[in-house]
């Protein structure tokens, strides 16, 4: 039995511009992911990447086809109720991290939970547990401007990460980290996904997209692979001597 | 097979052995056990590549007998003082970079771009996919080892970081193939 997916493109393309300027930056692409499934995305850039994410974040509608969330359909939601399943649903990661420059981490953090109705002082709770679990419990009453660019990255993973999220799109969010980093925050996904949840994620390093249950590669706004793990490997050395 | 590969194969045998018996003398079946312990399983060793390296050891003089054989006939092995020096010169030195096998993939490709009739990007492309589906077998299997335990991670990650660079080789690969195309196809056209 599979589970409904949570996240569905359906033949989603999209096009900007028009006439001379049109650009196709996404053909229909079809994707669906289930609960528990992380997903990783590679490809040139300007491929179609966070194209891709933006209609599966409901932050664009596609041009043709369908985006559906939870089952729902993203184009027959009023905006009040998109933005809803922004706030509650959706966990976003934005290759430009998007913090509010006016406020501190951990009111970063704090701000999609209060925007849903969570009270201020279980709201800053939820956000520095986020902020402990990515090991930067210190920068919790620093602005953006005071913390570095990794920092700044995982604020914004711990964002997307805080209350019930049960989907997750990522793009680029291990962009400003090294390599230990970066992996904590891999595993941290796959945990998340482990635990139920679906993930979306765009990264440029196929080490961490190896961390996915299926990696599907966009060439010219199209999707031309998907892998999947294979059997283990083992190197036998007997067959040497 | 690669000779030279073969060669390093067995160095790395040799030396795993010697560096194995570091700490006191042990049995042969101990020394296979403790090596793939030691590198995450990742390199299974069968016991008569352990008992022909020994040999080689033995004769080599880096370890030697230690006491007589016990009543099934097994022998505990010790380093010597060759051996231990063998060994502190195998840790003091790096690996040279042309001790790595010969690349039979950079060739492939090599000859994909100049015979005709082969076309390259596929053969990219199909060594790509099955290269990413190694690093996610890979990476799954480091999920399930506990990072405390550095000796296995660290093959592990060995590994993982050589697969790695293949399939970032490849996207560059293609990516050429891909602008190699683009800069033709006008000079074609103006061919005809
Ligand atoms: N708002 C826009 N208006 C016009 N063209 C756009 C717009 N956004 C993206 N594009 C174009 O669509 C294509 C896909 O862009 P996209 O941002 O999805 O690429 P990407 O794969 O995320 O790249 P990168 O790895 O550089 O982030 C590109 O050719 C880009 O120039
Ligand atoms: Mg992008």
């Amino acid at each position: 039995m599979t589970a409904n997916p949570v996240l569905e493109l359906r033949n989603a393309g999209k096009v900007y511009g028009a006439g001379a300027t049109l650009v196709t930056a996404l053909h229909g692409a079809s994707l669906s992911i289930a609960p528990g499934e992380l997903v990783a995305v590679r490809g040139a850039s300007g491929s179609g990447k966070s194209t891709l994410l933006h209609l599966a974040g409901g932050l664009d509608a596609p041009s043709t086809g369908d985006v559906l969330v939870e089952g729902r359909s993203l184009s027959g939601l009023s905006r009040k109720e998109l933005a809803r399943l922004r706030r509650r649903s959706v966990g976003y990661v934005f290759q430009d991290l998007n913090l509010v420059p006016s406020l501190t981490a951990a009111e970063n953090i704090a701000l999609p939970r209060e925007l849903d109705g969570a009270r201020a002082a279980e709201a800053r709770t939820e956000a520095l547990a986020a902020l402990e679990e990515i090991g930067l419990r210190e920068v919790a009453d620093r602005f953006p401007d005071e913390m570095s660019g990794g920092q700044q990255q995982r604020v914004a993973i711990a964002r997307a990460l805080v209350g019930p999220r049960r989907l997750v799109l990522a793009d680029e969010p291990t962009g400003a980290l090294d390599s230990e980093t970066g992996e904590g925050v891999l595993r941290m996904l796959r945990a998340r996904c482990n635990a139920g949840a679906a993930c979306l994620l765009v990264t440029h390093e196929p080490r961490h997209s190896a961390w996915a249950d299926r990696v599907v590669f966009i060439s010219d706004g199209a999707i031309v692979d998907e892998t999947t793990a294979s059997a283990p490997v083992a190197v036998d050395l007997g067959a040497l001597t | 097979m690669d000779t030279a590969y073969a060669y390093s194969v067995l160095m790395s045998i040799k030396h795993g052995l010697l560096a194995l018996l570091a700490p006191g003398p042990k049995y042969g079946y101990q020394l296979k056990a403790e090596f793939e312990t030691a590198t995450g399983s990742a390199w299974p060793l069968n016991i008569g590549q352990v008992y022909s390296t020994l040999q080689r050891l033995e004769k080599g003089g880096q370890i030697e007998a230690d006491g007589v054989p016990d009543d099934d006939g097994r022998v505990v092995y010790a380093l010597t003082p060759s051996g231990r020096a063998e060994l502190a010169d195998w840790f003091g030195s790096p690996i040279a970079q042309e001790s790595r096998p010969r690349d039979e993939l950079a060739i492939k490709l090599a000859m994909a771009v100049s015979t005709p009739g082969v076309e390259a990007r596929e053969v990219v492309q199909a060594q790509r996919s099955q290269a990413m589906s190694s690093l996610q077998s890979l990476t799954r299997l480091k999920g399930t080892v506990p990072e405390e335990d550095l000796a296995r991670v660290m093959v592990i990650d060995s590994l993982i970081f050589a697969v790695e660079a293949e399939v970032s080789w490849l996207d560059r690969c293609e990516a050429r193939l891909r602008k190699a195309r683009t800069t033709q196809t006008p000079e074609k056209e103006a061919v005809q």
